[in-house]
C-alpha cells in the first residue's frame, strides 16, 4: 500500500514549568496516535480547541520531535531523517499573519520557491496563476505588510502549493477567513487533490464540522490527544443514521440540567446550550418513538417547546456521540 | 513495506547546490530587510551617524582623560579597534538575531525551518548584508578619524595582503560566533533580546578593542586572550598602523604568522564548536517545541 503518513502509536508530551518551586506538569497532547493517510487522499483532522490537532501537524513536518512512536511521511521516518523528509512536504497554518512585511508577496513566494529549487521563470509563473486563483492577482507588488490578515493568509496558502509538495499540511486554512474566501480556499483545495489524480496527499485540520464533511475524504476526530474514530464522512455518519437526532428549542432550563433527560431509556446523548434567553437541546436517540418519553419529561418539568425539528446526522453529531458533549461544551470545559 | 515517496527530480540537488542556494537567499533576503530604508535620511543614522557618535564619545573621553594629547599612539589604538569592533556588534549580533527576528518578528522560521535548506547557512547567509553595511560604517569612522584626528593611517604603509586575509578570516570567525549564539538564542525563548548586545558587550571589554589587556587585573585577562577577537583587532592593527602595534606590549612578542596561526586555529576551533552548538540546540528546540515559539512581546 501507498501510505502518504503513517504513524503508529505517536505520543507527544510536552513538559510545562511552573514557577519557581512548583514541580514541572506534563501534558498530554498525543495520546498513541495510530493513523494512516493514503497517497491521494483529502485528510481531515477534526476535534475541538486542544485537541493535539496543531501538534501532530508539527511533528510531521519536522518542527516537533514526538515522545514515542514513530511517524513517517512518505514512507520517511520524521525523527530520525526531517532532511529527507522537508524536500517532498509544505505546511501552512491559518489564524495568523506571518511574512516577510517588507517584501512584497511577489517576493515572497519567489524567495521560497527558491528554497525548494524552484527555477526563477516556473516560479513566476506559478506564482501569477495561483495568486490569480486566491484572487490577489493585481496584489503581487503590494508590500506583505500592507496586507490585511485574511489576504496575507492566502498568501501563505499559495506558498504552501507553490513548491508543489508531495504531502501539504494546512492547519486550519481557513480560520479567521471570511465565508466567500473560505469557500475559495475549499474549492482550491478539493481541486487541488482531484487535478493530481491520486498524486498529491493533504492533510488539514480543522474545527468547522461542515469542512470536514465536505471537503475530506477521510476524517479522524481527535479529542484531549486520542484518535476516537477515522473514516469517510458518511460511514462516520452511518451509524446514527439509524437513530433519530432531534434538535428542540425551549424555555429555559435555568439550573436543572440534562440529567433528567439522560436517565431516560433510549435516549443516547443530550447536548445544551443557552441561546438569546432560550435553551436548545439536541438528542440522539435511539428510535423516534423515544420522543414522546422526552416531551413528556418536559412537560412535567414546565418546560416550553417552542421548536422541534429532526435533521439528519452531521459529524458533529458523530463527536457527541463518541464523546458524550459537544465541541463547544469541550472548548467551554478547558476555558474554566 | 510502504513504498517511498520518491522525491522529484527537479529536488534531488546535492549537498553543495542546496548550501550555495540557501546562502544566495539567505543573503539576498538579508539585504532587502537592511537595505529597506527608503529613506536616506534612516540610513544615515544607522550607518553614519551612529558609528560616528559612538567614536566622537571615545574621542572625547580620551580627551578628558589625557588632557587633548592625541597624538599618543594609544589613541590611534583605540580608535582603531572601536572602529573595527563594528563588525562584532553587526556581524555576530546579527546572525545571531536572525533567529528572533524570523521567531518572533516576522513569524516565518517555522516555514524557512521546514524548507529544504541548511539552516547554519541561512543563518550566516542573513550576516552578509549586515558585513556590507558594516564596512560602510567602519570606513566613515576611519575616513573621519584621518581627516579630523591625525590618525597615522598611510595608505602606502598598509600591508594589504594581511590586512585583506585578517579581515577575511576575522569576518567569518565572528558569523561563526554569531551563528554559535543564534543556536543557543534558538533554546532562549524568553529573554533572548539582549543576547547578542551582552556578548559584544562583554567582548568590547576583554578583546582589546578600547584598551590593552594589560589594563585588565591579571586575573580576568585570560579571558581577553582566548577570545579570537584580541588577536584578530591586534593583526587588523598592525595591518593598518605598523608603528602601534608596540602599543599591545603582551602580544608584541608574537609574529604576524604567529597571530594569524592563532586566529586561524580559534576559528576552525569555532566553526567546529558553532556547528556541534547547533546541531545540539536544534534538536533540543524540537523536542521542546521552541522552533515556533512566540513570546508576544
Ligand atoms: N509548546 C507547548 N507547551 C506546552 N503545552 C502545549 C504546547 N503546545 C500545545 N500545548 C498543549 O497541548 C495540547 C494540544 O495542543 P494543540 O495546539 O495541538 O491543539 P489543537 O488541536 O491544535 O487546538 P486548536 O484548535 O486550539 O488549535 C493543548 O492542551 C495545548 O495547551
Ligand atoms: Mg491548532
Amino acid at each position: 500500500m501507498d501510505l502518504a503518513v503513517k504513524t503508529q502509536d505517536l505520543s507527544r508530551i510536552y513538559k510545562i514549568r511552573g514557577g519557581k518551586k512548583e514541580e514541572a506538569k506534563e501534558l498530554v497532547a498525543l495520546d498513541h496516535v495510530s493513523v494512516e493517510i493514503k497517497r491521494g487522499e483529502l485528510f481531515g483532522l477534526l476535534g475541538p480547541n486542544g485537541a493535539g490537532k496543531t501538534t501532530l501537524i508539527k511533528i510531521l513536518t519536522t518542527l516537533l520531535s514526538p515522545t514515542s512512536g514513530v511517524a513517517t511521511v512518505g514512507g520517511i521516518d520524521v525523527a530520525k531523517e526531517p532532511h529527507n523528509v522537508r524536500p517532498i512536504i509544505n505546511m501552512v497554518s491559518g489564524g495568523e499573519s506571518s511574512g516577510y512585511g517588507l517584501l512584497t508577496v511577489r517576493e515572497n513566494l519567489w524567495m521560497f520557491a527558491q528554497f525548494y529549487g524552484i527555477p526563477t521563470k516556473v516560479a513566476n509563473e506559478r506564482i501569477k496563476e495561483l495568486l490569480g486563483i486566491v484572487g490577489l492577482g493585481d496584489r503581487d507588488n503590494t508590500k506583505s505588510s500592507d496586507l490585511s490578515t485574511g489576504l496575507r493568509q492566502k498568501m501563505n496558502i499559495v506558498r504552501g502549493f507553490l513548491t508543489d509538495p508531495e504531502v501539504l499540511f494546512l492547519d486550519e486554512p481557513t480560520l479567521g477567513l471570511d465565508v466567500g474566501a473560505s469557500r475559495d480556499v475549499r474549492h482550491f483545495v478539493r481541486g487541488w487533490v482531484d487535478e493530481n489524480k491520486g498524486d498529491k496527499t493533504l492533510l488539514l485540520t480543522t474545527h468547522y464540522m461542515v469542512e470536514a464533511d465536505e471537503l475530506c475524504d477521510r476524517v479522524a476526530i481527535i479529542n484531549q490527544g486520542r484518535v476516537l474514530a477515522c473514516d469517510t464522512p458518511s460511514r462516520l455518519k452511518r451509524n446514527l443514521q439509524r437513530d433519530a437526532i432531534f434538535k428542540l428549542e425551549v424555555s429555559p432550563l435555568n439550573g436543572a440540567g440534562t440529567g433528567s433527560f439522560e436517565k431516560l431509556a433510549g435516549v443516547r446523548q443530550v447536548t445544551h446550550q443557552a441561546q438569546d434567553g432560550q435553551s436548545i437541546l439536541e438528542f440522539i436517540l435511539e428510535e423516534e418513538d423515544v420522543l414522546g418519553r422526552v416531551v413528556n419529561t418536559m412537560t412535567n418539568q414546565d418546560i416550553h417547546i417552542f421548536n422541534l425539528e429532526k435533521r439528519e446526522a452531521t459529524l458533529e453529531d458523530v463527536f457527541v456521540d463518541l464523546v458524550g458533549k459537544s465541541m463547544k461544551e469541550v472548548e467551554g470545559d478547558s476555558d474554566s | 513495506m510502504d513504498a517511498q515517496i520518491t522525491i522529484p527530480q527537479s529536488r534531488q540537488d546535492n549537498t553543495f547546490q542546496r548550501l550555495v542556494r540557501t546562502f544566495r537567499v539567505s543573503a539576498w533576503l538579508g539585504w532587502q530587510i537592511e537595505a529597506n530604508w527608503a529613506d536616506p535620511l534612516v540610513f544615515a543614522i544607522y550607518a553614519l551617524i551612529k558609528p560616528l557618535a559612538s567614536a566622537a564619545i571615545i574621542v572625547v573621553m580620551y580627551g578628558i582623560i589625557t588632557q587633548g594629547d592625541f597624538g599618543q599612539p594609544i589613541f590611534a589604538y583605540i580608535f582603531i579597534g572601536n572602529a573595527f569592533y563594528i563588525y562584532v556588534g553587526q556581524v555576530m549580533s546579527g546572525v545571531s538575531w536572525a533567529v528572533i527576528d524570523d521567531r518572533e518578528h516576522y513569524r516565518m522560521l517555522k516555514y524557512v525551518y521546514i524548507a529544504p535548506i541548511h539552516i547554519p547557512t541561512y543563518l550566516l547567509g542573513r550576516g552578509v548584508a549586515k558585513f556590507v553595511f558594516a564596512s560602510i560604517s567602519v570606513f566613515v569612522t576611519l575616513l573621519a578619524g584621518v581627516l579630523f584626528l591625525q590618525i597615522p593611517l598611510d595608505l602606502l604603509q598598509v600591508d594589504w595582503l594581511l590586512f585583506i586575509v585578517s579581515l577575511a578570516i576575522g569576518v567569518n570567525m565572528l558569523a561563526l560566533m554569531g551563528l554559535m549564539l543564534g543556536s543557543i538564542v534558538l533554546l532562549l525563548v524568553n529573554h533572548s533580546f539582549g543576547m547578542g548586545e551582552a556578548v559584544a558587550g562583554a567582548l568590547y571589554l576583554f578583546s582589546g578593542a578600547i584598551f590593552p589587556l594589560e589594563v585588565l587585573p591579571e586575573w580576568i585577562r585570560w579571558v581577553g586572550f582566548i577570545m579570537p577577537v584580541t588577536y584578530w583587532l591586534e593583526l587588523i592593527r598592525r595591518a593598518l598602523l605598523p608603528d602601534i602595534a608596540a602599543g599591545f606590549p603582551t602580544l608584541a612578542s608574537l609574529s604576524n604568522g604567529q597571530l594569524l596561526g592563532i586566529m586561524l586555529g580559534l576559528t576552525v576551533f569555532f566553526a567546529v564548536a558553532a556547528f556541534l552548538t547547533f546541531n545540539y540546540c536544534d534538536r533540543e528546540a524540537r523536542e521542546r517545541g521552541y522552533i515556533d515559539r512566540t513570546t508576544n512581546y
